[in-house]
């Protein structure tokens, strides 16, 4: 495996070391943004840099990486992808609704109230 | 033909997703795939009445690409907020009143929509079709409106009309 990845072509490596680069930054910026920010609801934000493009520089490179070194087309990155794409806005707005649900129990002024049907 | 098959778009995405994950065209994985591939799209058949339809394969590939370009810049906007450490991001909540009723549809923008970093779908209220959106970047409010509604929601009416 380790001799093969040196016989890589400069003109693959570079761009799955680039890929590999911006997708772990991206990654990392969510991470810290998870940190950095106030509230749940900001917070809730950071993640999805690492679930969007994140996940897709990663697994672009994962591809490109392995397709040259395997001569074949490798194309499995496809489907963890799209799992990851339908199963993430299923997590965050569950978990978005529970703090929505919460906040209004509290009567906390900062989040929006239920829709008064007579006022609409 | 209608009976073994009921969704022919299903059972053809799930045929493609096992033989994407074994990693092979052999006859034997291929068989098991074509067979959980019936049973999904019956399974599905059971789940959903009425059939979903692609009915403007040019509108919805022209909106994946408005989208693709869309997230790449939510995402480069959302590292400068973060990365910023002199000022909070000025977020806030936004209410949309949204025109589109269908599910699937809805499903389809809430996926879009929390896929962008800088926007998370918070509430639906199915009945009156209002929206409530938390986003990062909060700016100018009919910006985001005007994006929800005329980016994203006109397409998505076109194609599940």
């Amino acid at each position: 495996m380790i001799p093969q990845v040196a016989e890589l072509p400069w003109f693959v490596a570079l761009p799955v070391a680039l890929l590999l680069l911006a997708g772990a930054g991206l990654t990392l910026i969510g991470s810290i943004g998870l940190l950095r920010l106030r509230s749940f609801y900001e917070r809730v934000h950071a993640p999805t840099l690492a679930t969007s493009y994140g996940m897709g520089c990663i697994l672009v490179a994962s591809m490109l990486f392995f397709s040259v070194l395997q001569t074949r087309l490798v194309l499995h990155e496809v489907a963890i992808g799209l799992f990851i794409l339908l199963t993430t806005p299923v997590t965050l707005m569950l978990v978005a609704r529970a703090a929505l649900h919460r906040d209004r129990l509290e009567r906390n002024a900062a989040v929006p109230p239920t829709i008064d049907r007579r006022a609409a | 033909m209608r009976r073994l098959l009921p969704h022919p778009l299903v059972s053809a995405a799930l045929l493609a997703l096992w033989l994407l994950l074994n990693q092979t065209l052999a006859p034997g994985p291929a068989l098991v795939g074509i067979v959980v591939a019936l049973l999904g799209g019956r399974a599905y058949d059971r789940l959903e009445q009425g059939r979903p339809r692609l009915r403007r394969p040019g509108i919805a590939l022209r909106l994946a690409g408005l989208v693709l370009v869309d997230v790449a810049r939510s995402n480069l906007a959302v590292a400068r907020l973060i990365l910023n450490r002199r000022q909070d991001p000025p977020a806030g909540f936004i209410r949309i009143p949204l025109a589109l009723r269908d599910p699937r549809a809805l499903a389809v923008l809430a996926a879009i929509l929390t896929a962008t970093p800088g926007s998370a779908w918070v509430e639906f209220d199915a009945e009156e079709g209002w929206l409530l959106l938390h986003v990062l970047d909060l700016g100018e409010e009919g910006e985001w409106v005007r994006l929800v509604k005329d980016r994203y929601e006109q397409p998505l009416l076109e194609i599940f009309a």
